[in-house]
Parts: structure tokens; sequence; C-alpha cells
């Protein structure tokens, strides 16, 4: 009986797949106990702090000011309606540093295969200089070497109604007037007629094969339409100018240094990166594929734009993608020169002010992965379209 | 009476068609464009490089006690060589600063070793991987045989930064192979475990993380149970590079064809012999430059343990800029970081690609 036992015991254990549930038990025991201990533990202490867990602080007034609001915010507004400007910041600054990050990774990647020489070695100094710098240190120097440097308002350097000193940079704010409503009204419609003919020549160029200079119509149509509208309208747009008073710079739209060296150090940075990334994109479309398309009889930018860069993008948005997600992330790093984004205010001045460090680190948490997931969803939609249909 | 055929000596080749001339064609000239692009960049390059020779060499002051003595209307080189013991070691006692120097020069003979051919490698890996750490934290710390205590609050500077990134990277390294190894196995408890874990590390930023660990592991520890700040951050950075080289080795394992999976398995290998014995060499010698861009990356994020009140390179120099016998020497002490950084991450990067060549073993397909 009992070597009956041990042998069954053997075979029993002897089998991956028992093994392997046997493992997986343990592991979900541990994690599950690991967790109720932390868990309790953190009860106990709040309990000991006298804090009391939940959001309900959300509603509280939160008492401090936020530099850089984009929906109306004062003291006396709640904790809540911070977060959500913080929020507001953080999208802001992640998108504005996404497109032109591109601009510039497209720029200095083509730059790099430029055939003069001297342009080529220009961007990879570019490169290979922004890239192995952390980018804290880049975000230190635009703000503390170069913008704090600026002219005190008094003396501000002036470019027509531009003016740059040290509280940041002063332009002309676009205010609406009555009648706006018919420019977009305008803009609309001419998004929509263009649209339209974009899909028409497209349909008639599989049709008939003859082509039509659709991209460069719509883009004439949108202009003409949108200028007849605001003539129609009699021009409802009135510039609020910055103006200088004896000590101080009034009026007009203010970016304030934090903003812009958040964002020149972020694009710049990740430029630097996307430029290897296209670099190697269109590197690895074979030569071949430009030498066919020549003896297809195609000029060059339509070899460019119908045979080089539907493929190469193939190799680059993979890889674009998660610099993209590492600049929305990297644009948290705001909060070391107090660009009023989501880790300054909530887990910097919320956290310090109520103590409620798990909820207010949690609702960050929760807002980098939605807004990493949602910037990976959307990459993989535009991967999935752009990728090699096999049949 | 025959007509010999004298050829005529050859010419040489048109002067615009070879040496300097046909370079310059060639690569500054060849089109418009091309003209235009080479004056663009030489006016960029005259817009650049003069003022910051001027400033940074012709009219720099290397020597000085205070910023006053800085007159020449250059950098202010000397605020660097003042301060320089500060960012190397940070306020580490400066009488004590020799037991850094011993630690690296030792880490530096044993590397050096382990370059030697006829060395037992198995031995000397145990001993940089086991005994070493053991070694240089007394050394650093202090405590034992007669060495004076140090704080690790005072540890700081390059000191620190080269800590943060060398403990993180080496101890995330195993972490990682079986974050990864989890991940691709098919029981699905563990594979949903790495999967969560690593997806919630990568979609959030280093900054949550270390406020993570200095705010909220005290709050998740017992009563009474605490431990200092510079051992919760290096948690924190050991678990968030983790879970990127978790990804970086998942991806070697991909790369390994399924045959060699195979033919373990038909060899009688259990798991942990056939990957350990078979995969796991071959996928990390494929991901070695996906390691060292792992550390690359690693290495300028620990600045970010600045914001967290810890005084790494990067602080140090901020701090040392508040000087008020210095005032105005910010661009100098950034410029001495950048170099440092640069110099280290551009170093790094060289190598890599240095191994990367040495290790091709001709077995990749073309």
């Amino acid at each position: 009986m009992s070597e009956k036992t041990t042998s069954s015991n053997k075979s029993f254990l002897n089998d991956a797949a028992n093994r392997a549930l046997i493992f997986q038990i343990v592991l979900l025991a541990v994690v599950v106990f690991v967790g109720y201990y932390l868990f309790s533990n953190l009860q106990a202490n709040l309990s000991d702090q006298g804090i009391s867990t939940g959001f309900a602080f959300l509603n509280q007034p939160a008492g401090f000011p936020v530099l850089l609001h984009l929906i109306d915010y004062t003291e006396a507004d709640t904790y809540g309606r911070a977060f959500v400007v913080a929020l507001i910041n953080t999208v802001v600054i992640s998108l504005m540093g996404i497109v032109l990050a591109t601009i510039i990774g497209v720029i200095m990647g083509l730059a790099r295969l430029s055939n003069n020489w001297l342009v080529a070695r220009l961007a990879t100094v570019y490169v290979e200089t922004l890239r192995n710098i952390p980018l804290l240190l880049q975000m230190f120097f635009w703000y503390f070497a170069v913008l704090a440097t600026l002219p005190i308002p008094k003396n501000s350097i002036i470019f027509g109604d531009f003016f740059l000193n040290k509280r940041g940079i002063y332009s002309p704010n676009p205010i609406t007037q009555d009648g706006f409503s018919v420019v977009i009204a305008g803009f609309i419609l001419s998004l929509v007629a263009s649209i339209a003919l974009i899909v028409w020549a497209k349909k008639r160029q599989t049709r008939t094969g003859l082509w039509f200079p659709a991209y460069w119509s719509s883009l004439g149509i949108i202009v003409v339409i949108t200028f007849l509208a605001l003539a129609v309208a009699g021009f409802p747009i009135e510039f609020d100018l910055p103006q200088k008073s004896r000590f101080n710079v009034t009026g007009g739209m203010v970016l304030p240094p934090e903003f812009v060296a958040v964002l020149v150090a972020l694009s710049t940075y990740t430029g630097a990166f996307i430029a290897e990334i296209v670099r190697a994109g269109i590197l690895s479309v074979n030569w071949g594929q430009t030498e066919a398309a020549r003896s297809l009889g195609l000029k060059d930018s339509l070899t460019q734009r119908l045979i080089v860069l539907p493929q190469a993008l193939r190799v680059i948005i993979p890889p674009l993608t998660s610099q993209f997600l590492n600049l929305a992330k990297n644009s948290s790093l705001g909060a070391a020169i107090a660009y009023p984004e989501l880790v300054a205010v909530v887990m910097g001045t919320t956290l310090n002010q109520t103590g409620q460090a798990i909820e207010n680190i949690g609702l960050c948490m929760l807002v980098y992965g939605t807004l990493s997931l949602t910037i990976s969803v959307f990459m993989n939609w535009y991967n999935k379209k752009m990728s090699l249909t096999e049949r | 009476m025959a007509i010999e055929f004298k050829p005529s000596p050859s010419l040489p080749p048109p002067v615009n068609s070879v040496g300097a001339v046909a370079w310059v064609r060639q690569n500054l000239l060849s089109s418009p464009l091309n003209v235009f692009l080479t004056l663009f960049s030489v006016y960029v390059m005259y817009l650049l490089i003069p003022p910051v020779v001027e400033w940074g060499f012709v009219n720099a002051t290397f020597t000085g006690a205070s910023k006053a003595e800085c007159t020449a209307g250059g950098a202010c080189w000397a605020f660097v060589g003042v301060y320089f013991k500060q960012f190397m070691y940070g306020l580490y006692p400066s009488e004590e600063t020799w037991r850094i120097n011993l630690a690296l020069i030792a880490l530096v003979i044993l590397i050096g070793v382990f370059a030697v051919k006829t060395v037992n490698k198995l031995y000397l890996s145990l001993v940089i991987i086991l005994v070493y750490p053991v070694v240089a934290y007394f050394l650093f710390a202090g405590g034992v045989f007669g060495l004076e205590v140090v704080e690790t609050s005072l540890w700081g500077g390059l000191f620190l930064t080269t800590l943060l990134g060398v403990v993180g990277i080496v101890a995330s390294l195993p972490l990682g192979v079986l974050l990864a190894l989890g991940r691709q196995s098919n029981m699905p408890i563990a594979k949903s475990v790495c999967i969560v874990f690593i997806e919630t590390i990568r979609a959030v930023p280093l900054i949550t993380i270390l406020f993570m660990a200095s705010v909220m592991i005290p709050l998740f520890l017992p009563e009474g149970m605490n431990f200092n700040k510079l051992l919760r951050v290096l948690i924190g950075i050991t678990l968030f590079s983790a879970a990127y080289m978790a990804e970086v080795i998942r991806g070697g394992l991909q790369a390994i064809p399924k045959g060699q999976y195979e033919a373990a398995d038909a060899m009688g290998l259990t798991y942990w012999q056939s990957m350990i014995l078979v995969i796991l060499p071959q996928a990390l010698k494929l991901v070695i430059p996906g390691i060292v861009n792992t550390f690359i990356g690693l290495f300028k994020d620990t600045t970010l343990v600045y914001i967290v009140g810890m005084f790494d390179l990067l602080g140090r120099i901020q701090a040392a800029t508040h000087d008020s016998s210095w005032l105005g020497t910010t661009i100098e002490g950034y410029a001495f970081a950048g170099f440092v950084y640069w110099a280290a991450c551009f170093g790094m990067s060289r190598y890599s690609m240095r191994i990367e060549r040495k290790l091709e073993t001709g077995h990749k397909r073309n």
C-alpha cells in the first residue's frame, strides 16, 4: 500500500502539467498573501495616522494657484478641478510634443541620409548629442540657463508684436467676435468638400487610371472657402496685442517659460530618437525597390511617396509608438521645473496638502496608464492599416 | 613601310573628377539644393561654433575661488574645479573617499581579469556577482574593520549615479529573465501575473514609481519596520528596469527558432535545463545591444532621483549653482554634467556595437 502511494506520488509529480498546476497555485497563494499582507499593513498605518481613505478630498477647496490653466481655475476651486487642469496640461504638452518631435525627427532623419556631407554630419552631431544627455538635464538647461537669463519685462526683447522676457513669450491673442460661427461653418464645409474630392479622385483613378491633383486642389478649396467666409463675416477676429507698460507687459497670450522649456526639451530630445527610427526605416527599404520604381518610369517624388515611404512606415511605426509613449511619460519631468502637469499638481501639491498618498499616486498611475493605452491603441490601428496585406 | 602604332600617353583624369575637388563637388555642391544646404550648414556652424569656443576656452577662467575672480567674460570653469569633489562623491567625507576609489579600482581590475582568456570565468563571475557587492557595500557604508560609518544620505554625486545605475541593471537582469520566461510560459496564472506586472510598470513614468518608493513603501510596511531611502529608491529603480529588461529579453526568446526549443525537448532536457543550457545563452547574446540600451536609458533616468530629494551628479550641480559666491555659473555646471553623461552614454553605445560585432558568430540567416 505504502509502496503504491509513493509510486503514484512520483508519477503525479513527474507529470509536467501537474507540476505546473502546483507551481501556479503556490504562486497565486504567494501573490494573494503578499497583497493581503501589504493591504492590512496599509490599513493599520492609515488608521494610526488618522488618514481617512477615499476620494472625498477631491471636493474640498484646493487653495493653491496653478500657473497655467486652460479652463477657468481659481484657488477657491476644488482639488478635483485642479486635477482636471493638470490633466489638460499634461495632455496638451504631450500632444504638442509629439507633433513637434515628429517634425524634428523626420527632418533630422532625412538630413542624416542626405548626400550632402556637411548636412549629414551636422544631423549626426545633433542626434548623438541630444540622445546621450539626460532629459532632465536638458530641461534644467532650457529653464535655468536659457530662459532664466532672458531680460526682465522692462527690457523685453521685441519682435513686432511678440515680446520675450523672463516671464515668458507674449504673443497676440486672437479673440473671436460675433459672426465667427460663419467662418467655422465655412471651414467645416471646405473640409467636407475636399474629403469628397479626394474620395472621388481616388475612385476615378482606380476606374480609369486618370490622375487628379486632389491634395493640392483640396488645400486650395480649404484656403479659398475659409477666406471667403472670413470676408463675408467681416473678419470677425480681433487680436489682443501685448502692451508694454513701464515695468511690465500686459495683455496678449502668454506662454510661461516652464511650458516653453518642457516643450522644447521634450521635442528636441524625442526628436533625436525619432530621427534614428526614420533613418533606420528608410534604410530598411531595399535599394532594388527604388531602382524598380525608376525603371517603371516613376519620378523621384512619386518613388518616395508610393514605393519607399509605405514600406519604410511599416518598420518605423512600432518603435515610433514607443517613442510617443515615452514622450507622454517623460512630460512628467516637467514637475521638476514646476510646470503644473499631473505629477506636480497631484503627486506634489495635492499629496502634500491632503496626505492622501494612495489615492493621489493611484490616480496618477491610472491617468498615465489610460494615456499610454490610448496612444498605443491608436498607433496599433494605424500600424494595422499600413501593414503588409499578404495573400 | 609599316606604320608603327604608338599610343599617346594616357592623360591624367580631369582635375575635377579626382581628389579633394571632386569630393567637394560630389558631396557639397552636386546640385543647387546641395549648394544651398552647404551654405546653410556653414552658416549654422558659424553661428554656433565661434561663440561656444570663445566662451568655453578663449575667454574662460580655469582657476579661482569665487565667481568674482572670473573676469574674462567667458566660462567660469573654476566653479567646476572647486566643486569637483562634491560632484564626484557628494557629501561623502573627503578623508574617506579612498574607499569609493578602491572599490572602483577593484571592479576595473576584476573586469580586466575577466577579459583574460585563461581564467575560469565561472568562479570569477561568482566573485563579481556575489562577493564583490558585499565587500563594496561594507566599504561604502563602513561600520566594520574600524571603518567609519558613512550615512547613505551623504552618498551623492557621480558615485550615487553610478551606484544606482549599476545596481539597478545588475539586479533587474535576473528579475527580467524570470519575468520574460513567465510571460512566454504556457501557465495561464504565471503568465498573467507577469503581464500585469510588466505592463503596469511600463505604462507609468519612472517618477511615479520613485514617488511610490519614497512615499508609499513606508505605508505598506508593518509598524516600526522601515528601511532607508536609498534602498527604497533602489527597489523602485530595479522593479522599473526589470519590466523593460523583460521586454528586451522576450524579444530575444522570440527570435530563437522553434527548432531549438524542440531539439532541447527531444534531448529530454527539463524546462530549466533547456532554458539555461540552450535557449537563454542564445537569446541573451542576441539582445546584448538591447540590454546595453536599457542600461544607458537607466543611467540617464537616475537623474530623476533628484526629484525625490537625493543628490546625484545633477542634484549636486543644481545645489552648487545656488551657492551665493558662485551665482551665474549654471551653464558651466550643466555643461560639465552634460559632458560626463554624454561621454558615459556615448562610450557605452559604441562599446555595445563592438561587442555585437564580436559576438556575431555567423549564424545569421541572410
